[in-house]
């Protein structure tokens, strides 16, 4: 049969439509939806945030207390490494010059130098880890979270770069033999290859509870609320006493308040 | 008729079909058998009407894409009640929820995964992170089966993620 | 043409040979690295990123070279660059091949790498480097080829191919601007927050491409009966010269920045990399090594009788290459992070493995860049020009 290229390009081009118009079709036809509701007993807010009263800590609690760190790790599984090249660290201790680096003068009192703060992701509102992320795999909630989805993340580790504040940690090796606190089976681990970092207890928040940290301090030292709240704790407690947020100047505006 | 380089020709023929066949003449004789997914688990035998999220067929075909739609939803929109067509609700999670009740995972969700040779660290590769829940000692039958079969899996060239730490 | 790589003298099997081993041991330390992730590297919490991106953002600037070479000849004419043109573009492919691969061995999990076509995020750069680079590839894969086996015919390269070369150049421009972006948008990294980040990646890529360029144009004309040209080289030296001359002074810009302001975040990693911080100074010996390096580059280029010397030509184009390599490589990611957003100083040095991997990456450019120029050196010398 006497046909050009041309033709049996145009009818395999039809072919080809009239093949995938019908999956097409299927594809835009389909509505099904899972059914959900919002969890009642949820705590929801506009915008999360906490505020670390480090004197409460320092005056009322017992030395060396890291009963947040701990409740924070075992909550979430987080693994032990055991190097400080490839530790895994959601909440953690340092001291005043690392935690606001450029505002030390020197002059400090002894106690603000020498004791540790606490740091954690700060849950930005302009976040830089979100605005670099090639797949969205770490996302801005409406009430002012800053998420992980661990099954998005492909390990690049942009987030970590952009991170001004050094909350993030990368997964180098399987995590799972290194878990060193009681497993919490109600929470997943992570896999090797995905960053990851504090999320607030969201999984805590949709049921009621608040954060794993927050709840195991004994002295009351982080308080943790809605910021759009008047009445919220973290706005009571930075109501009354003047608070810092770590480097502010760099616009990310940073939802933890140090109350110094 | 001369075939040239006849000599090479029928050896690599010879190695190609003996390859091609493989699967075919490796296995003879060691027919896996069929996956018996089994639901006797404590929580299963208390409940009255053993209803799943989705009716069972529906379930066997839907229940990985129920999963990922379970799972954007959670994690990405913040949404963890899910209304089931007949009304109950049930949270969505593979570990608090459906473990809840399957916590036999190495005699229901291994048992057809096993026997359509999914890798364990490949797919799926839930339970990487997702904890499966703990079962008794002795009813794990681990990877050998009462024939002395072996899961097509066992024979991976690439031994995948994670098996050095495990 | 693709014939034309299967046949050839023993150097060239040899060369290849040697590759293809370099190549498998790559293959071997990356497998390591699949089965155990990225433990087996020097990467920490602290330095999340280190040889494999320090090589990709080299390499862009490599890539980007090739418009030194098309711009002048497609756009003003300059025929001396005719022959030569060939051999940028398919040292642009052979470079943008080694940049895909550097990524990807750096992802925590490369076989979900998809994800970032499926979820485009257009706020992301690393979203608009995936599509800018592997777009430079393709043009540079069409037009290339088509060019290269028109010469072989005898004819005109296809019409459609003009558009293509066109494009090419301001896409050249784009790729290493994209990745420059990269760096120079993030606040937590004080060392990369400059303005004229994307200049200083043109500026260097201009030079260390045409230096590549020239060292790989003598090795064609030694070993083959190709010769790009004497005037093609000229060219080529005086515009590595003027962008050698930019780099080192755009260097300079950055020195008296963050020395006479001396604001303490813009020193610390200047610092850290020639003197030393806190008493920590890995890198302060090849810093040192890229500064000599430079001056070295220089003074050869100044008087151009130096430079028409074929010697102390080959010698210039190796100093700018390494100085550059150093300078926009090793010596502006680690120090990114350098200290840490904690104002702590953890080093990085990468481990066995982790160098074997980017050894077998560049054994791979190599091979694809040795192919590539067997094919085209061999259409030219049939051709006969």
């Amino acid at each position: 049969m006497e046909t050009g290229r041309r033709t049996f390009l145009k009818i395999g081009g039809a072919c080809a439509l009239g093949l995938g118009a019908l999956r097409m079709a299927d594809a835009f036809g389909k509505t099904e939806e899972p059914k959900f509701v919002l969890n009642v007993q949820g705590l929801t807010a506009k915008r999360w945030a906490m505020a670390i009263d480090m004197k409460k800590c320092w005056e009322k609690g017992p030395q060396g207390c890291t009963e947040c760190i701990l409740a924070c790790h075992t909550t979430h599984n987080v693994p032990d490494i055991g190097t400080r090249k490839e530790e895994i660290k959601w909440i953690w201790e340092a001291k005043y010059e690392n935690v606001f680096p450029g505002q030390q003068s020197g002059m400090e009192p002894e106690a603000i130098r020498e004791k540790p703060f606490m740091l954690l992701c700060n849950h930005c509102t302009n976040a830089p880890c979100v605005r670099v992320c090639p797949t969205q795999a770490t996302f801005k909630r409406a009430d002012g979270i800053t998420m992980m989805d661990f099954h998005r993340c492909i390990g690049c580790r942009y987030c970590m770069a952009g991170c001004p504040y050094g909350a993030r940690s990368f997964n180098f090796r399987d995590p799972r033999p290194y878990i060193k606190t009681e497993l919490n089976p109600t929470f997943p681990t992570r896999d090797r290859g995905v960053v990851e970092k504090c999320n607030f207890c969201e999984e805590r928040l949709t049921a009621g509870k608040i954060p794993a940290c927050v709840e195991a301090c004994k002295c009351k030292a982080l308080s943790f609320g809605d910021l759009e709240d008047p009445n919220s704790d973290v706005r009571r407690a930075l109501a009354s006493q003047f608070s810092l947020r770590r480097k502010p100047e760099l616009g990310t505006e940073p939802g933890v308040y140090y109350i110094i | 008729m001369k075939i040239y380089d006849g000599k090479y020709i029928f050896i690599g023929l010879i190695i190609f079909v003996a390859l091609a066949t493989f699967p075919v003449w490796f296995t003879h004789g060691r027919a896996a058998p069929a996956p018996e997914p089994k639901i006797d688990t404590p929580v299963i035998a208390k409940m009255l009407n053993k209803q799943c999220v989705l009716p069972k067929d529906e379930m066997i075909t839907e229940h990985m894409k129920l999963l990922n739609d379970w799972r954007t939803l959670v994690v990405r929109d913040g949404k963890r009640m899910y209304v089931a067509s007949d009304g109950k609700t049930y949270e969505m999670s593979l570990q608090n929820e459906c473990m809840k009740c399957h916590s036999n995972k190495s005699q229901f969700c291994d048992q057809c995964h096993n026997y359509a040779g999914l890798q364990k660290d490949a797919d799926p590769y839930c339970w990487n992170c997702h904890i499966a829940p703990k079962e008794p000692e002795n009813k794990q039958q681990g990877e050998w089966r009462e024939n002395g079969s072996v899961p097509a899996h066992h024979f991976s060239l690439f031994s995948g993620f994670g098996k050095e730490s495990r | 043409m693709l014939e034309r790589a299967l046949t050839g003298g023993e150097r060239y099997k040899r060369l290849l040979g040697a590759l293809l081993l370099l190549m498998a041991l790559g293959f071997a330390a990356y497998l390591t690295q699949w089965n155990r992730g990225l433990t087996i590297t020097g990467l920490s919490r602290d330095v999340s990123w280190g040889i494999y991106i320090a090589q990709f953002t080299f390499l862009v600037g490599v890539a980007a070279s090739a418009v030194m070479v098309v711009l002048p000849y497609y756009l003003h004419n300059v025929k001396e660059f005719g022959k030569i043109t060939i051999l940028g573009e398919f040292l642009a492919i052979a470079s943008v091949t080694m940049c895909l691969l550097f990524i990807v061995v750096d992802l925590g999990k490369p076989m979900r790498l998809l994800n970032v076509l499926i979820y485009p995020t257009p706020n992301s750069i690393l979203f608009w480097d995936m599509i800018v680079l592997n777009g430079y590839l393709l043009l540079n894969l069409l037009i290339g080829w088509n060019v290269l086996e028109a010469e072989r015919k005898g004819t005109h390269y296809p019409n459609w191919v003009k558009p293509l070369i066109y494009i090419s150049i301001p896409w050249a421009v784009s790729i290493h601007t994209v990745t420059a972006f990269l760096y120079a948008g993030l606040p937590a990294r004080d060392y990369w927050l400059t303005a004229i980040m994307a200049a200083r990646f043109l500026a260097s890529a201009f030079c260390s491409g045409p230096a590549l360029l020239i060292m790989l144009s003598f090795l064609v004309k030694k070993y083959t009966k190709f010769d790009p040209g004497k005037e093609a080289i000229n060219k080529l030296s005086i515009i590595m010269t003027y962008a050698m001359f930019i780099s080192v002074f755009f260097v300079g810009l950055e020195f008296f920045t963050a020395f006479y302001s001396n604001i303490p975040e813009h020193t610390a990693a200047l610092k850290y990399l020639f003197v030393g911080l806190d008493g920590h100074y890995n890198l302060v010996p090849i810093s040192w090594l890229f500064a000599i390096l430079a001056i070295a580059g220089v003074v050869l280029l100044l008087h151009p009788d130096i430079r028409k010397n074929d010697n102390m030509l080959l010698a210039a184009a190796a100093c700018v290459f390494f100085s550059m390599y150093i300078e926009k490589g090793i010596g502006l990611i680690v120090a990114g992070f350098i200290p840490n957003p904690l104002d702590q100083v953890r080093e990085y040095a990468p481990s066995l493995p982790e160098m074997m991997i980017a050894i077998g990456i560049w054994a791979t450019g190599f091979f694809v860049l040795t192919v590539l120029y067997k094919i085209a050196v061999s259409v030219k010398e049939e051709v006969g020009t």
